[in-house]
């Protein structure tokens, strides 16, 4: 029985870890087709990860051990909070109550993680990007944390499994809304902050990275890519009802779901312009009461 | 039928008005209108007419016992008005004759309003139609007044509006047939719903409340009144006014009726109480002389509303507080209009020795401001110790502490201000200014005729008033 | 039938949060107008027959808070040459904050007071004390004139929604008339803006601080 749970989590640590690149290749074939270029093959962030981990890191002599420790806890802690995620209808690996909890620490634990090893560069940018991604990722959190109270009340259960198979009810568009707006200001992209940006001071998560070389480097990206795919995720499962479908119709659904978020990111991304800073709080705090809204229809919902 | 007059003469003087080619013989409609007015409004108030318990506008003991008041001052206001736009005369008055107008017929129609939603109607009707009248001298401190009036009244305004949608819910909620009349209301009593009927009163309370000009809802006042001409300041203070004070009354009614009448008295009695103490505050603090009748005008609102708190001797005193104010800030603001134009300042420090330019309209102005803080023997002093009776007899001897101090506070600083702009030497040269703005007849008789009209009602109301009060008294609160 | 008039309302309140948080005169302009059709709508759905009086009165409604009046308003925006940025004295975050804030406390207040069983589950008293609400935000937390017009349409919105509880019983020549009342006010709130507007050179009420104590 254990072989058998060993075997699993290892297959699906292993689904995740391949298929989390694709995301981030799909997402630029899509401004690339939108802007009417070719653009790089959809495969290029595992060219990139081949390469950067066959590179030699560079170390700041000021920086501890924990630049190179941070962005490996940072990238297992990911991992782990993948395992956790329930993959439509194979269910989920690792199930008790309470897991949704773990969840948010463990996206917590990874970004403190990012944080540090880019104050430990002791760089004035990079200090710059972390003071700039935790206090973006506040709201962002509390929204998320919403998000799931919302679906914690409409199943009445705290367990993702259960969490996520029922459609969100009647509150499903505020919390889809509410969900993709954490998912573009979690993972970095436009009009939260511009992956493809060559200026450090406009950066924010690519300001912590900029030290970063070789293997080390390579684990933020893979890890960036396994959160994307994490989000995505989550949020086709919150939305659509997973759980009263055939397996079959089940994995359609979960795998058009995730693509059609990534290619929602990709257009959005293609069609958006960054917002000013001063304006992000106001677009993650009007993601905040989305979600809050939905949780309020949860709970007027559950109690009539 | 006649009462219905009351509100289409003066609609149709209105129109006649706005079509009236000539500029210099249009203001000769004011007292036209007004006279056709009162005659009508004086008529029925002697011979009153009966009242068809569900007609929609009635010339009801409400209406018997306030609109007179308002009649006669705008009668008043009407001829002081010919003077004064011949002294305006290069500006047009199309608009605010025929708005002068309006507001007057819908004044009316607002005192006889016996139906929740034609009440709101007229009420937002006289607020939207005062709006001329308050940027006439089109300068950008009109303008800004009016804004401010716009806004907080519109506010308000619509504030009762859903107070009384929500009272039209409480009848809905107990079983009536949508019937919105305050008789059909009151006859439903204690099958109102009650939550419903609270939620009512408090934002009647503060919608009607923002017309009136109770603290603290009377920031728009003294803007509205410190930039209006004088007559319109008078017609606001005493006429609109008045229409939010029956208003209250009416839901007053209603609100009893559904068995809430003590919480409705606990309200009136602390709004009215908070107004006077603001408005006295601000009465010591204000150096402007057109502002200070703003705030005094806040301070009489609160004694109005106080008096309908305690029980039938109040509100018989508060009825005739509504006639000895009307008619005693009528006159103080058309002599405050000839003190302005004669010194062309407004505030302490600009202006005095006003006894030397314009001794007449000073003499009248000292007068006023006596009668007005409740002096012997004007109206003012005999309405509010009825209160002060009222008050002792319901035992709220707390509540009438802080009314006379409120009073003492209000006397300490409408003299200060009035005597500092009197007294002293002018800043002009006396006979230049005599010249340039004469005391003709016309601006010196409508204020004096007020005052004596206030003297009369204090010295002896006549009986038929008295009589037109108690019936108010009668039908709202009956005796045991 | 109850779930379309829910649907509404529920834009309804949506669009007060996107009031209260548009950066843009635009968006606001708009969120008022999308505002009025909804709601003019509404009656509509809440008759089983069609009467041609209630019809009337929908399609004014529409006509007025949908197209006339922010015409009116787009039309002073431009001719004022003001520019496109809403100036907050309350800020946009903490005016979301306070209109959800506000939405939820209508949500609690609307369940403490009773309702004719017709009612019952009908948002219509939450979402018309929410819009109530979100129009005080806007009236005072807005600096630009043309704003706070915005925010007293909302507000009037919010009263009209509450009017619907009654559209059975009332009697339709009430109804027209605070119509009626409503468009005059908005009428000649323009002509006073436009006043002010050339008074001041600016629509910033900022400016008008002549009067005070």
């Amino acid at each position: 029985m254990s072989l058998r749970l060993i075997l699993d989590l290892i297959a699906r640590l292993a689904l995740w870890l391949l298929l989390a690149p694709l995301l981030p290749g799909i997402i630029n074939k899509v401004k690339a087709w939108v802007a009417g270029r070719r653009g790089p093959p959809v495969l290029q962030l595992y060219y990139d990860l081949a390469r950067l981990w066959q590179k030699h890191a560079v170390l700041s002599t000021l920086a501890s051990p924990g630049f190179v420790i941070g962005p490996a806890v940072a990238w297992v802690a990911l991992a782990g909070a993948a395992l956790l995620m329930p993959l439509g209808p194979a269910g989920s690996a690792l199930s008790f109550r309470g897991d949704m909890l773990l969840l948010i620490y463990l996206l917590a634990l990874a970004r403190f993680c990012t944080a540090w090893a880019a104050m430990e560069t002791g760089s004035a940018f990079e200090g710059m990007g972390a003071a700039r991604e935790v206090s973006f990722a506040v709201l962002a959190e509390a929204t998320l944390i919403t998000a799931l109270l919302a679906l914690c009340v409409q199943t009445e259960s705290t367990s993702l499994v259960t969490m996520l198979a029922p459609a969100a009810g009647a509150g499903a568009v505020l919390l889809a809304a509410g969900l993709f707006t954490v998912l573009l200001a979690e993972n970095c992209r436009v009009p939260f902050d511009d992956p493809n940006t060559h200026l450090e001071l406009t950066m924010i998560h690519e300001a912590m990275v900029l030290d970063h070389s070789g293997p080390p480097l390579a684990v933020i990206l893979h890890g960036a890519a396994l959160k994307l795919l994490l989000f995505s995720l989550f949020l086709t499962e919150a939305v659509l009802p997973l759980g009263q479908l055939s397996t079959l119709a089940a994995t359609g659904a979960l795998v058009g779901g995730v693509l059609a978020v990534t290619v929602g990111v990709g257009l959005v991304e293609s069609l958006l312009a960054r917002l000013a800073f001063r304006r992000v709080p106001l677009l993650l705090t009007t993601a905040f009461l989305l979600c809050l809204f939905a949780l309020l229809m949860a709970w007027k919902g559950g109690a009539e | 039928m006649k009462e219905l007059l009351l509100i289409l003469v003066p609609l149709a003087g209105a129109a006649l008005a706005a079509a009236w080619p000539n500029n210099r013989t249009r203001p000769w409609l004011l007292p036209a209108v007004c006279a056709g007015h009162v005659g009508l409004s004086f008529w029925l108030l002697v011979a009153p007419p009966a009242v068809a318990p569900n007609a929609w506008f009635a010339f009801d003991p409400l209406a018997r016992a306030v609109l007179p008041a308002v009649s006669l001052l705008f009668l008043v206001c009407g001829a002081y008005g010919v003077a004064y736009l011949r002294l305006r005369s290069e500006r047009p008055n199309r608009v605010f004759v025929a708005s002068l107008l309006a507001v007057l017929g819908l004044i009316s129609a607002g005192h006889m309003a016996r139906h929740l939603g034609l009440l709101w109607i007229a009420t937002e009707g006289v607020t939207l139609a005062a709006v001329p009248l308050l940027h006439f001298n089109g300068t950008p401190r009109a303008f800004e007044a009016t804004w401010k009036y716009l806004l907080v009244g519109g506010t308000g305004i619509a504030l009762s509006l859903l107070g009384s949608f929500c009272l039209g819910y409480a009848s809905l909620h107990g079983g009536g047939g949508g019937d919105l009349t305050f008789s059909a209301l009151t006859a439903q009593g204690l099958h109102l719903s009650q939550p419903w009927v609270k939620t009512a009163w408090v934002l009647l309370l503060i919608g009607y409340g923002t017309k009136m000009g109770l603290a603290p809802m009377h920031t728009w006042k003294p803007d509205a009144y410190g930039e209006a001409p004088g007559i319109v300041g008078a017609i606001l203070a005493g006429g609109v006014t008045t229409v939010a004070f029956t208003a209250i009354l009416r839901v007053r009614g209603v609100v009893t009726a559904a068995g809430l009448g003590p919480i409705a008295d606990r309200t009136l009695l602390a709004i009215g109480l908070f107004s006077m103490l603001v408005a006295a505050l601000m009465l010591l603090g204000t150096r402007d002389f057109k502002r200070m009748l703003a705030y005094s005008s806040v301070e009489h609102m609160g004694i109005l509303c106080i008096g309908a708190a305690l029980g039938r001797a109040g509100l018989w005193a508060a009825l005739f507080h509504v006639w000895s104010n009307c008619l005693t800030k009528g006159s103080l603001f058309m002599s405050a209009g000839n003190l302005r134009r004669a010194a062309g300042g407004r505030t302490m420090d600009e202006v005095r020795g006003m006894a030397v330019l314009a001794p007449r309209s000073a003499a009248l102005f000292v007068a006023g401001m006596f009668a007005v803080t409740a002096c012997p023997p004007f109206g003012p002093f005999f309405s509010e110790l009825r209160i002060v009776r009222a008050a002792f007899e319901t035992g709220h001897s707390g509540a009438m502490a802080l009314f006379l101090f409120c009073l003492l506070l209000a006397f300490f600083g409408l003299t200060r201000l009035v005597f500092a702009i009197v007294d002293g030497r002018p800043r002009q040269a006396a006979r230049a200014v005599r010249r340039q703005f004469p005391e003709t007849l016309g601006i010196i008789l409508p204020p004096l005729v007020l005052l004596g009209f206030s003297l009369w009602l204090g010295l002896h109301p006549p009986e038929v008033l008295q009589n037109a009060w108690t019936a108010v008294a009668d039908q709202f609160i009956p005796l045991p | 039938m109850s779930e379309y008039i829910n649907l509404l309302i529920g834009i309804a309140m949506g669009l007060n949060l996107l009031a209260l948080g548009s950066s843009r005169l635009p968006t606001l302009i708009m969120a008022v107008a999308l505002q009025g059709m909804a709601l003019g709508l509404m009656p509509l759905l809440m008759e089983t027959e069609a009467d041609w009086r209630l019809v009337l009165v929908a399609l004014a409604t529409v006509a007025g808070k949908g197209l006339l009046i922010p015409t009116l308003l787009r039309k002073a925006m431009r001719a004022a040459h003001i520019d496109r940025e809403v100036e907050p004295f309350i800020g946009f975050v903490p005016s979301l904050l306070l209109g959800a804030g506000g939405t939820i406390a209508a949500v609690a207040l609307a369940r403490s007071l009773p309702l004719l069983p017709e009612h019952s589950g009908s948002l219509l008293v939450p979402g018309s004390l929410a819009s109530v609400f979100t129009g005080f935000v806007l009236l005072i937390g807005r600096a630009k004139a043309i704003s706070q017009v915005c925010g007293y349409l909302i507000l009037e919105n919010g009263i009209y929604l509450f009017g619907l509880l009654l559209i059975h019983y009332t009697p339709l020549m009430v109804e027209a008339g605070i119509l009626l009342d409503v468009t005059v006010g908005v009428f000649i709130i323009g002509i006073i803006v436009d006043r002010i507007q050339r008074a001041f050179d600016s629509l910033d009420t900022r400016k008008l601080t002549a009067l005070r104590e």
